[in-house]
């Protein structure tokens, strides 16, 4: 077991060191995000005092996107100079190599999260610190990447690859946005944790499921 | 084909037939219309079926994606990409009958309800599942990927329909049911049900069939070229 974490971290490592060289994926994603969000101030003409209500959407929305962008590039990347055929090399289960770019995976989205929700908040000229919001934001990520993780090494084979994520990710996560939205909303309000804590709940099934059931079928979708 | 499958082949397509006619004249002739929402309500003998098939087809796409990613037999494989296809028309035929009857109902084409918002997500799931095979690199590949989205689509279900039941509670209360079914009711219902589900099985007899005889002749070409 102590084995396989190393494993794992040293692949998580190989891309948390490949993305601070070549800053590929973070910097074009957050300005991505951000003009989502710039965007969606204009489509929607929000006035402050009934932001609350349509921000969480917004948030979420701009955070989706940019995740399906992410996670294109994650394994877009591995398709180059044939990396990929190297990780499968590996004298290592596919299972840790299923851990190992879900861990990349999620931290390069977190941290896009974590980078664009203050800024988010101060746009909407909302409260500034909400650590239920960081919970939310850890749930719904985790299972973006459980999910994203799967679909994004499965879509790197197919054609016309960067359409394929979307429509095949976006549908099977709708439990995470609907969640994600509905709890956001009384967090940004300031409402107590009895309304959230459903949706909390829906969130923590959704990633167990999918992280178990992913780490079972990864085997088939990068097996050559 | 040896001659006793050709035979229950050809029993069900019999049965299926006498059972669609049947089903035909009793929404049409047998069942008396029903009191407070008229003629419109006797959509509702063909959408409740359908949407029955629709999901008794990702149902069977499910078990056959596990068993082919477990075996490694090809007509699994022809049995769950049928049953999807056959699932993605059923859906579609959900999604649109839905709406026919919504209208003069409810006032309204359509609500984000958990039932209409599944279905909906489940026909964009499947048509992901259904793209993922025409486009794979190659048909191995394809196989393989649309087994597990059968997989993992599949279990989606259950978690879309509580998020979308807990995000939009108020639950248009079918007027239908509302008095109970009538005996002729319940039992035009069950002709239907019986009717629509021969038609699937039958449906998905032909279409996996199809794509082994497509397999083997793909098969028998790439040795003719060696």
């Amino acid at each position: 077991m102590n084995k396989a974490l190393i494993k794992i971290f040293a692949i998580f490592w190989k891309d948390l060191l490949n993305e601070f060289r070549t800053k590929e994926i973070i910097v074009s994603v957050l300005v991505f995000v951000l003009l989502v969000l710039v965007i969606f101030n204009f489509a929607f003409d929000i006035e402050i005092n009934q932001s609350e209500t349509v921000a969480s959407g917004i948030l979420w929305v701009a955070l989706t996107f940019g995740g399906v962008i992410g996670l294109n590039r994650t394994f877009a990347v591995e398709k180059e100079n044939s990396r990929l055929d190297g990780l499968l090399l590996c004298p290592v289960d596919r299972a840790v190599i299923y851990w190992g770019k879900l861990a990349g995976i999620f931290t390069f989205i977190l941290v896009i999260a974590v980078v664009i929700a203050p800024v988010f908040l101060a746009l909407f000229n909302l409260p500034l610190f909400l650590p239920r919001l960081a919970l939310i934001i850890i749930l719904a990520v985790l299972g973006f990447s459980a999910v994203g993780t799967l679909f994004s090494a499965l879509a790197v084979n197919t054609r016309s690859r960067d359409i394929m994520l979307p429509v095949l990710f976006l549908p099977v996560v709708v439990p995470v946005i609907i969640a994600a939205v509905k709890a956001t909303g009384p967090v940004l309000t300031g409402s107590p944790w009895s309304e959230i804590s459903t949706w909390l709940q829906i969130m923590v099934v959704f990633d167990i499921i999918y992280l178990v059931v992913a780490t079972l079928v990864f085997d088939f979708v990068i097996e050559e | 084909m040896n001659g006793n499958h050709t035979m229950g082949n050809g029993l069900l397509w019999g049965l299926g037939f006498a059972l669609m006619v049947a089903a035909l004249y009793m929404v049409f002739v047998y069942v008396p219309t029903e009191k407070s929402s008229g003629i419109v309500q006797r959509i509702f003998y063909f959408h409740v079926p359908v949407a029955w098939v629709s999901f008794l087809a990702f149902f069977v796409t499910f078990i056959a994606s596990i068993l082919y990613l477990w075996k490694r037999v090809t007509r699994w494989d022809a049995v769950a990409s049928a049953s999807a296809e056959i699932g993605v028309i059923f859906t579609t035929l959900v999604l649109v009958t839905g709406p026919i009857w919504a209208k003069p109902a409810w006032g309204i084409w359509w609500t984000w309800d958990a039932r209409l918002t599944t279905s909906l997500v489940l026909w964009l799931i499947y048509i992901g599942y259904l793209l993922v095979r025409r486009l794979a690199t190659d048909s191995a590949r394809g196989a393989r990927y649309s087994a597990v989205i059968g997989i993992v689509g599949f279990i989606d279900v259950p978690l879309v329909f509580i998020a979308v039941n807990l995000w939009r509670t108020q639950h248009p209360t079918t007027i239908i049911f509302e008095g109970g079914l009538t005996t002729s009711m319940l039992l035009t219902l069950l002709v239907c049900l019986a009717a629509f589900t021969i038609l699937y099985v039958l449906m998905v007899l032909q279409r996996a069939g199809l794509k082994e005889l497509e397999a083997e002749i793909k098969h028998l070409k790439s040795l003719q070229n060696e």
